[in-house]
């Protein structure tokens, strides 16, 4: 099923908690909301359950506005960070729930529950109650209720959150595997990048309540549009400093204080424009090398594969990935070489990009 | 199931009153256990007995005797020489022992079915899913009448029932053609002590079962949305079975205040019209023990009434209990105390 967003807004009084939203998801897509916390995220969600409604734009399933639709009419299956199930229902009444609201008969009802909950790996767990459940497991028959009816849409809110991070891990792809395989359209809303990352086709990135950008992860990654996105999108965080951008005997240099940078030169010729800018650089396009920008290693978090090294130039904070067999230390002089075929320029009073808009 | 859960924990002993002490590891450990639990329970033991058990056992001594004003003084009491079946023979005799139980059965049921249980929960449910400050205004509007003293809010009942033209509630029925203008607590007594009860009643179920429903967290209300349900059916599959736990206890609360409250209809009807029209059993008791109308208050008698309204009492709660199925509703102890 398609679904278009246009100009969605939510509002209680004065408060804006969805701001014009516009965007379309196609057919079996699986989009992410990705932003901070408050931003508008589950409000938006919601909206298209059918739980809130609009105060402003449309909510279109396959071109059909359903705004007035109410939700049990609107054929969406949702999953929650809290799971939800009730915890007066077993298992198997859980799972059966929407089936026995849509008065199918007992029997049909006791089989379509027990092959989702086989294919959710739960079928045995039918006559427990949530309670006696672990975290994972009631978030399988979580899944395992939303899927029953055989939904159109899916509509996640934070269902990992409240996981650990290695079953957080493996749900992550049994949810992404499952989506694919029954290519039901999805909306996945999440604060953590890396899972946005990881399992979305595309992903709506978020801030105070309105959509800041729409596009695929890679796109996000390498050509963000504006400082904010490059700022949450990427793990760890992209490394940001004022710069000013010059052009001397046809090369372009990004310059510092303490920094001096050749830049590549169809990136540079956006920039030089204004002058003054916010450079954006990657810590995985930084390293640690001899003969090249000094700096101290202010502090050093061993992150198994990698160090995450901070390095302060006078003022300025570069994270840089290091190799844990270069041995770094705090307080230690260094040098660091900086790669800059991905730099990124801002506008520092817009904060919208230099180079993709 | 939980049993065997707690079983794997390995022979920890754990706080629970129902089952204390499964595979103890030690006699020492045991001990200390139980002596926690009781720690924890005594301030709750010693009320209960203060002000139950205590009372209830002169109570029932002084049901067994013969104590009335016209001995008072002279006679003991408390000596079990003194000590008698005879009030409850008596009460068995009465010539109106079943229009006062049937009188009291009627008027608990009802009320409770109409007002105490049955508009508290409604006037809950209608309130906490309609605008929020409307519900909030409506309910304080249910808690008026508990609000203001018996005295005048009887007064006022008894204006709005008087006979015409002085009666609120005559002046519009004779505007209407209806009715004979008499006094409404003399042609319709339990009508008004049944409304006049139930008013001040409903306001508590009103206060618990709302807090209970706005306690049950939203996402599943959305959940059951989600899954096709429609409004009534959320409230009957998912509200509902998630407030049991209050309406039991406002059911069994309520039954047994309503057993045994009188005042409002001693202050209404008195019992009347007639010969014990509205007469229940606890104002029956009040009646016999207390009462000073008659010249002679009999302690004994009226005391072996009130017995028998205690043992009416706890076998309702119990039914409840066993409907309402209890012991499922008591959750593990949160915490094992080691
Ligand atoms: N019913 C409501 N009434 C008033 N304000 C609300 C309501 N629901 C949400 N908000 C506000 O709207 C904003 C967006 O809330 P929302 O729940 O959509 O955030 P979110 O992006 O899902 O955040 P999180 O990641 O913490 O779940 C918040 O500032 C919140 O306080
Ligand atoms: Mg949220």
């Amino acid at each position: 099923m398609k679904v278009e967003l246009e100009n969605l807004t939510k509002r209680w009084g004065k408060f804006v908690g969805a701001d014009g939203i516009n965007l379309a998801i196609g057919d079996g897509e699986f989009v992410a909301f990705l932003g901070p916390s408050g931003c508008g995220k589950t409000t938006t969600l919601l909206m298209v359950a059918g739980i809130y409604k609009p105060s402003e734009g449309t909510i279109r399933f396959d071109g059909k506005v359903v705004n007035t639709v109410s939700p049990k009419d609107r054929n969406i299956g949702m999953v929650f960070q809290s799971y939800a199930l009730y915890p007066h229902m077993t298992v198997y009444q859980n799972i059966s729930y929407p089936l026995k609201l849509r008065k199918m008969p007992k029997r049909e009802r006791r089989e379509r529950a027990q092959d989702v909950a086989d294919m959710m790996g739960i079928g045995d767990l039918m006559d427990r109650k949530p309670a006696m459940l672990s975290g994972g497991q009631q978030q399988r028959v979580a899944l395992g209720r939303s899927l029953v009816k055989e939904p159109q849409l899916l509509l996640f809110d934070e269902p990992l959150s409240n996981l650990d991070a290695r079953l957080r891990l493996s749900m992550r792809g049994e949810i992404k595997r499952l989506q694919m395989e029954l290519g039901i359209t999805s909306i996945y809303v999440t604060h953590d990048q890396v899972e946005a990352m990881t399992m979305a086709d595309r992903i709506a990135v978020m801030k105070d309540g309105k959509l800041e950008a729409y596009a695929k992860p890679d796109e996000l990654y390498d050509r963000p549009r504006t400082l904010f996105v490059a700022g949450f999108v990427g793990n760890p965080p992209m490394n940001f400093l004022k710069v000013e951008v010059t052009r001397e005997d046809g090369e372009y240099r990004a310059r510092a204080e303490g920094i001096d940078l050749l830049v590549p030169a169809e990136r540079g010729e956006k920039a030089v424009i204004k002058g003054e800018v916010i450079m954006g650089i990657r810590p995985e396009d930084v390293s640690i090398a001899d003969g090249g920008t000094q700096g101290e290693i202010y502090v050093v978090e061993p992150l198994g594969r990698d160090d995450l090294v901070d390095v302060r130039i006078g003022d300025i904070e570069i994270h840089v990935l290091a190799n844990p067999t270069l041995g770094t230390k705090m307080g230690e002089r260094t040098s660091l070489k900086f790669d800059t075929k991905e730099v990124q320029f801002f506008d520092p009073e817009t904060e919208q990009s230099l180079i993709w808009n | 199931m939980s049993v065997s859960n707690r079983r794997e924990r390995g022979g920890v002993p754990s706080l629970s009153l129902r089952e204390p002490f499964e595979q103890p590891s030690s006699i020492g450990a045991w001990l200390h256990s139980r002596r926690a639990a009781w720690a924890f329970m005594s301030p709750a033991v010693l009320l209960i007995t203060l002000f139950f058990f205590i009372p209830v056992i002169v109570l029932l001594v002084l049901s067994l005797s013969d104590l009335k004003s016209a001995n008072f003084g002279t006679f003991q009491w408390w000596l079990p020489t003194n000590w008698s079946l005879d009030n409850y023979s008596k009460i068995i005799g009465d010539r109106f022992i079943s229009k006062f139980l049937g009188n009291t059965l009627f008027y608990v049921l009802t009320t409770l079915a109409i007002f105490n249980f049955g508009s508290a929960l409604l006037i809950a449910l209608i309130t906490t899913h309609i605008n929020r400050r409307a519900g909030f205004f409506f309910r304080l509007l249910w808690l008026l009448p508990r609000l203001t003293p018996s005295v005048v809010y009887i007064l006022m009942w008894r204006r709005i029932a008087a006979r015409a033209p002085h009666g609120i509630l005559n002046q519009f029925l004779t505007l209407a053609g209806l009715g004979g203008g008499d006094n409404l607590l003399q042609t319709m007594p339990w009508v008004f002590v049944i409304i006049v009860n139930g008013l001040i009643g409903a306001s508590f179920g009103l206060v618990i079962f709302t807090s209970a429903i706005e306690a049950i967290p939203r996402d599943y209300l959305t959940a059951s949305k989600v899954d096709g349900a429609s409004t009534l059916q959320t409230i009957r599959h998912v509200i509902v079975p998630m407030i049991r736990w209050p309406i039991l206890f406002v059911l069994t609360f309520q039954t047994l205040s309503l057993l045994t409250s009188f005042e409002q209809i001693l202050l209404l009807t008195g019992g009347g019209p007639g010969l014990f029209r509205t007469e229940v059993w606890a104002l029956r008791a009040y009646h016999l023990a207390l009462s000073t109308e008659s010249g002679n208050t009999q302690w004994g008698y009226g005391a072996a009434w009130a017995v028998i309204l205690v043992i009416i009492g706890v076998a309702a709660a119990t039914i409840y209990m066993r409907v309402f199925k209890f012991d499922e509703l008591v959750e593990e102890p949160k915490i094992d105390l080691i």
